[in-house]
C-alpha cells in the first residue's frame, strides 16, 4: 500500500464547467487506443501512458525488478548510451518521467511541438530499446539500496510496510515495490530484460494526450512510439478479500512523533455504492475541516497537524485508510478519538446538512481539477484503467447529487466496519494497549 | 489538506538538499501581455494574469512579512499567526472561512515562508468577489481568543515534531542554518524553536498581525479567467475602503548577515540516519531590484553543476568515479536578504563522508580551470526558454512566482526582465561567480551520520580542528 500516493485517487473524474472540452477517442491503424484532449493555445503536448500491473508482477525472489527495470529506461538506450540519452532529451527541452508503482507503470511525457517527432523518437528508444547497461545497473541499483535503507528508518515507510504486511498476507501487495535489500542486490540484467517484457506490453497499455496535438497526429505518434512491444507480458495476480480485526499493533522505533495507519476492507471502485462511500468518506476523513476527524481530533483538540482518510481501491484488493501523526505522549487520545468517530458514523450515519455540504463542495471543486495539459492527460488515463467512458465528464456530478441520506446512511453501516479497524503504531506510544492482529 | 501543509513544505524547500526541485532554474516570466498590474489609492498592489482557458481562479494575498520579521524571541509567530488566521473574524465565525470556500466548490490554504506570508483560494472564477470579501475582513477584523491559541499551539508544535523532530535531516538543516545566518532572522526556523513555540500567545499573534497586516502591505494576485477591469471593479469594492498602516511605509529593516571570516564545521549523529551525507552552503548575493545580473549568473551555476544527467557534479562523482549516490547544487536568488548556495553529496557506500568532500572540492576546483562547457550552457539556455512554454500551463504556479519575487523586494519589470538576463549570461560570468563563491572561509559544511557507534559507510568520521560547531 501506498497510502500518500492514494490520495491522487480523488482526481479520477472530469469537469463538466469545462464541458466544451472534447473528449476524443482515438483509433489507430496499429491497433491502440487512446483518449485526446486537444488544446492548442500553448504549443506543447502532454502524454501519458499507463501498463497494468506494475510491481505486483515482480517474480518471486526478484522484488524490485520492475522499479529498477522502470529507473534504467532513461538510462541509455538503442544507440545512446546513459550520457547520450540525457544530452538529447536536454536538447529538446522535453521531459519523460517513468515511474513504477504497486499496480502500473506510468510514462509521462512532455514536450513541445516544435520538436515533437524527436523528442517521440527518444521516448521510443527508451520504452522499446533500453540497453540497461551494466554501469548504468550498478548506479541505480546503489540508489535503490539507498532508499531502501532510509525508509527502514523513516515512520511513515515504516508503518506503510507495516500495515501491508499485516493487511496483505501473502498476496504480492504485501511485499515492497521497491524490493528489499537482498533481492535488489541479486538481480541481474537478464532479470531486468525479464522484467522489461514481462510489465511493458501492448495489451495492458493505456494512453491519453492534451494538448497541442490532433487526433490524427496523435494516432501516427503511438503507433509509432508503441507498435514493436511485446503483445502481452506476465500474469496479474490474483485478487484477495482484505481481513483485519479491531485493534492496536505497534512497531517500536524512537522518535518523537508517533506515527499511526489505520483502516480495513474498502470497496471496489465499480460498486454501486462507490459514491456514497466517497461522499460519506469526505465527510468522516477528507482533508478539509469541515471533515469530522480533523475537526475532532485537530480542531477541537490540538492532537495532531492532519489526520485523514481515504477509499484506496486497487486492482486486486480494496482498503479504506487513513493516517495520524501526534506526539508519543498524545497518540493514544488520538487513536481513541478515531475509533469513537468510526463507530459513531457507522451506527448514525451522517446529517442532511454534512451531506448537502460535502456534495456542493465535491460537485463545485470539480472543474478546479482540470488546470493545464499534464493535469487532464493524467485524468483521462486514469478514467480509462477505471473503465470509465468519456460521457462520465458530463454525469458525475448528477450522480453526486442524486444521492440521499437514506443512501449514504445504508452505505455508511456497510463500509464502515469499527470491529475491523486495526491501527499500526510506529514510534514510543504511551498508554495505547497492544492487541494481536 | 492541512492548513498551509504543502505550502509551508514548498516554501521550505529551498533548505531541502535532498529535493529534485532544488536545483530547478527560475522559469522564466510569462509573457507580459498576459499580466497588469495597478496600485490602490491604499497602497494595495494588484496584478491579475490572465489565463482563459478555463472558468477558475486563483486568488492570493501576499504580505511582505515572514519569519524573517519576527522579533527575537518569538520565533514561529508568522507561522503561528496564519493558523490563526483561519479563526474568527468580527463577522465569521471560526472555521467559517475555509467552510465558505468549501460550501462555493472552492479549496483554500496558505503558507509561511521567510520573507512573506501568503493566502490563497482556488475557486470558479464568478466567485472571485466572495473570497476579496473574506481576506478583506481578515485583514483588519482578526478576532482571536485564549482558547484558539491554547489548540492551534499545539496543532502547530505537532505539525513540527512532523516536519522536523521526527527527520534527522530536517534537524541537520536547521543546525546549519543556524550556523550559516549568525545575525540574519534566516537562521531561525520558518516554524520556530519549539521552546519559543511554547510561549507563544495572544499578545505575540496580534502584535505580529497589527504590525504587519495592511493593505498597504500586501499584493492581490489574481490568476485565471478574469479581466483586469473586473479584477479592478472587485478590488475597488473590497479591499478600496480598508485603511492603509502608516507605520508601515518605511523600508523593512532587519538584521543583516555581517560577511563570514572563518569556515564554520558541524557534525550530527542521530540513529534515525540511514544514508550520511556532506553538505556545504555558501552565502550568496540575491536578486535585487534592477540588479539581477550576479544572481542569474548564480542560477546557472547551480544548474550547470546539478542540472540533470549531463551536469558537472553528477557526471563526476555519480558517472565517472561512482563514489556518490547522489549529488545536488542548489540556489534560489528569490529572497529579500542575502541568501546561500548549496552543494550536498551522498556518498557510495564504502566511501567515506571526508572523502565524498574531498572529490566535491576537487570537481569544484577542476571546474573552476576547465570553465563551462558551452554545449551543456546552450542546452540549460534552451530548456529555460522552453520553460516559458511550458509554465503557462500552470497559472496558479505563476501566480506563486509573481507574488514571491515582489514580496521579496522585486517589480514587475525585474520579474519580466529574469528570462532576459539568464539568456545574457556568459560562461566566463558564471566561472566568475563561482570562484568568488566557493571562498573557504565562508563555508559552512555539515556532516549528518548514524550514530556513532554504527556508521553507516566506510569508517567513522572524524572532522579537521577548525571553527567546529558539534551537535
Amino acid at each position: 500500500m501506498k497510502p500518500f500516493l492514494a490520495a491522487a485517487f480523488a482526481l479520477f473524474v472530469a469537469s463538466p464547467a469545462l464541458a466544451e472540452m472534447q473528449i476524443q477517442q482515438v483509433d489507430t491503424p496499429g491497433g491502440f487506443h487512446a483518449w485526446l484532449a486537444q488544446e492548442d493555445s500553448i504549443p506543447f503536448t502532454s502524454l501519458e501512458i499507463r501498463f497494468r500491473g506494475g510491481t505486483s508482477l515482480d517474480a518471486p525472489g526478484k522484488e524490485g525488478a520492475i522499479n529498477l527495470m522502470t529507473g534504467l529506461l532513461e538510462e541509455g538506450a538503442g544507440e545512446m548510451d546513459s550520457a547520450a540519452f540525457a544530452e538529447a532529451s536536454e536538447s529538446l527541452a522535453a521531459s519523460y518521467r517513468y515511474r513504477a508503482s504497486t499496480d502500473s507503470i506510468a510514462v509521462s511525457a512532455q514536450f513541445l511541438t516544435e520538436n515533437r517527432d524527436e523528442a517521440v523518437d527518444l521516448l521510443r528508444q527508451s520504452l522499446i530499446e533500453p540497453r540497461f547497461d551494466d554501469d548504468a545497473i550498478e548506479r541505480v541499483r546503489q540508489q535503490v539500496l539507498s532508499g531502501i535503507a532510509s525508509d527502514a528508518k523513516d515512520p511513515d515507510a515504516i508503518a506503510s510496510h507495516a500495515f501491508d504486511s499485516l493487511v496483505f498476507g501473502d498476496h504480492p501487495y504485501a511485499r515492497a515495490s521497491d524490493g528489499i535489500i537482498d533481492s535488489v542486490t541479486a538481480l541481474t540484467r537478464a532479470d531486468l530484460i525479464a522484467a522489461h517484457q514481462a510489465a511493458m506490453t501492448r495489451d495492458r497499455v493505456y494512453i491519453s494526450a492534451a494538448g497541442d496535438i490532433s487526433a490524427d497526429e496523435l494516432s501516427a505518434l503511438i503507433d509509432n512510439l508503441l507498435a514493436d512491444l511485446p503483445e502481452s507480458g506476465a500474469a496479474l495476480p490474483p485478487d484477495m478479500q482484505v481481513s483485519t480485526t479491531a485493534g492496536v499493533t505497534v512497531v517500536p522505533f524512537e522518535t518523537p512523533q508517533s506515527v499511526a495507519i489505520f483502516g480495513h476492507e474498502g470497496i471496489t471502485r465499480d460498486d454501486p455504492d462507490f459514491f456514497a462511500a466517497y461522499v460519506l468518506n469526505t465527510i468522516l476523513g477528507g482533508g478539509g475541516f469541515e471533515a469530522r476527524l480533523m475537526n475532532e481530533v485537530r480542531e477541537k483538540r490540538g492532537l495532531t497537524y492532519g489526520v485523514y482518510s481515504y477509499l484506496m481501491p486497487m486492482d486486486h484488493a480494496e482498503l479504506y485508510v487513513g493516517r495520524v501523526a501526534s506526539a508519543n505522549d498524545r497518540i493514544a487520545e488520538a487513536v481513541s478519538v478515531i475509533r469513537d468517530e468510526w463507530a459513531k458514523m457507522a451506527q448514525s450515519g451522517v446529517t442532511q446538512a454534512e451531506l448537502t455540504q460535502a456534495q456542493t463542495y465535491l460537485t463545485g471543486a470539480y472543474p478546479l481539477r482540470f488546470d493545464g495539459n499534464g493535469p487532464i492527460a493524467r485524468i483521462l488515463v486514469g478514467m480509462q484503467m477505471d473503465g470509465l467512458t468519456p460521457d462520465y465528464v458530463l454525469t458525475r456530478n448528477d450522480k453526486i447529487e442524486a444521492l440521499t441520506l437514506d443512501e449514504v446512511n445504508r452505505v455508511a453501516s456497510r463500509i464502515l466496519k469499527p470491529e475491523a479497524l486495526r491501527f499500526v503504531v510506529i514510534g514510543q506510544p504511551e498508554g495505547l494497549e497492544e492487541t494481536p492482529g | 489538506m492541512l492548513k498551509c501543509a504543502a505550502a509551508l513544505a514548498a516554501a521550505l524547500l529551498t533548505a531541502l538538499p535532498l529535493h529534485a526541485q532544488d536545483s530547478a532554474p527560475q522559469p522564466a516570466a510569462v509573457a507580459p501581455d498576459q499580466v497588469t498590474s495597478f496600485t490602490l489609492d491604499n497602497g494595495l498592489q494588484v496584478v491579475v494574469i490572465e489565463d482563459h482557458r478555463a472558468p477558475v481562479v486563483t486568488h492570493m494575498v501576499w504580505y511582505r512579512a515572514g519569519s524573517a520579521d519576527e522579533t527575537a524571541g518569538r520565533s514561529g509567530v508568522a507561522h503561528f499567526l496564519e493558523h490563526l488566521l483561519f479563526k474568527g473574524t468580527d463577522t465569521l465565525a471560526p472555521g467559517e472561512f475555509s467552510k465558505t470556500v468549501a460550501a462555493n466548490g472552492g479549496n483554500d490554504n496558505a503558507f509561511t515562508s521567510y520573507d512573506q506570508t501568503a493566502y490563497f483560494q482556488n475557486v470558479a472564477a464568478d466567485r472571485l468577489g466572495l473570497m476579496m470579501k473574506m481576506e478583506a475582513d481578515r485583514m483588519v477584523n482578526l478576532r482571536l481568543d485564549e482558547g484558539d491559541i491554547a489548540t492551534e499551539r499545539q496543532v502547530i508544535i505537532e505539525e513540527r515534531n512532523m516536519r522536523v523532530e521526527n527527520d534527522p535531516s530536517a534537524l541537520m538543516r536547521e543546525q546549519m542554518s543556524a550556523a550559516m545566518f549568525m545575525n540574519s532572522r534566516y537562521g531561525v526556523p520558518i516554524i520556530g524553536w519549539r521552546p519559543e513555540m511554547e510561549t507563544l500567545d495572544l499578545a505575540a499573534a496580534y502584535d505580529f498581525y497589527h504590525r504587519n497586516y495592511a493593505p498597504n502591505n500586501a499584493i492581490v494576485i489574481v490568476a485565471g479567467d478574469v479581466t483586469p477591469d473586473e479584477v479592478h471593479r472587485l478590488a475597488e469594492q473590497y479591499y478600496g475602503p480598508l485603511p492603509p498602516n502608516p507605520e508601515l511605509d518605511a523600508e523593512r529593516i532587519r538584521p543583516q548577515e555581517p560577511p563570514q571570516l572563518a569556515e564554520r564545521r558541524l557534525s550530527m549523529s542521530d540513529p534515525r540516519v540511514a544514508q550520511p551525507y556532506v553538505m556545504r552552503r555558501y552565502l550568496a548575493p540575491e536578486r535585487d531590484a534592477g540588479d539581477q545580473r550576479a544572481a542569474a549568473a548564480l542560477t546557472l551555476l547551480a544548474q550547470v553543476l546539478s542540472g540533470g544527467q549531463t551536469s558537472v557534479l553528477t557526471r563526476a562523482l555519480q558517472f565517472d568515479s561512482q563514489t556518490a549516490i547522489y549529488t545536488s547544487a542548489w540556489y534560489n536568488g528569490t529572497s529579500y536578504d542575502d541568501t546561500d548556495f548549496g552543494l550536498v553529496v551522498v556518498p557510495a557506500p564504502g566511501v567515506t563522508l571526508e572523502q565524498a568532500e574531498a572529490q566535491m572540492d576537487e570537481v569544484l576546483a577542476r571546474f573552476l580551470s576547465d570553465g563551462v562547457d558551452e554545449e551543456q550552457l546552450d542546452r540549460i539556455k534552451f530548456q529555460l526558454r522552453a520553460e516559458a512554454i511550458y509554465e503557462r500551463d500552470n497559472v496558479s504556479s505563476l501566480a506563486r512566482r509573481y507574488g514571491d519575487a515582489l514580496t521579496s523586494g522585486l517589480t514587475i519589470d525585474d520579474i519580466h526582465d529574469w528570462p532576459q538576463i539568464l539568456q545574457q549570461v556568459t560562461p566566463e560570468e558564471i566561472v566568475a561567480a563561482a570562484r568568488s563563491l566557493f571562498d573557504p572561509s565562508q563555508a559552512v559544511t555539515g556532516y549528518l551520520m548514524p550514530a556513532r557507534d554504527a556508521p553507516a559507510s566506510g569508517q567513522p568520521v572524524s572532522l579537521p580542528a577548525s571553527k567546529e560547531v558539534t551537535q
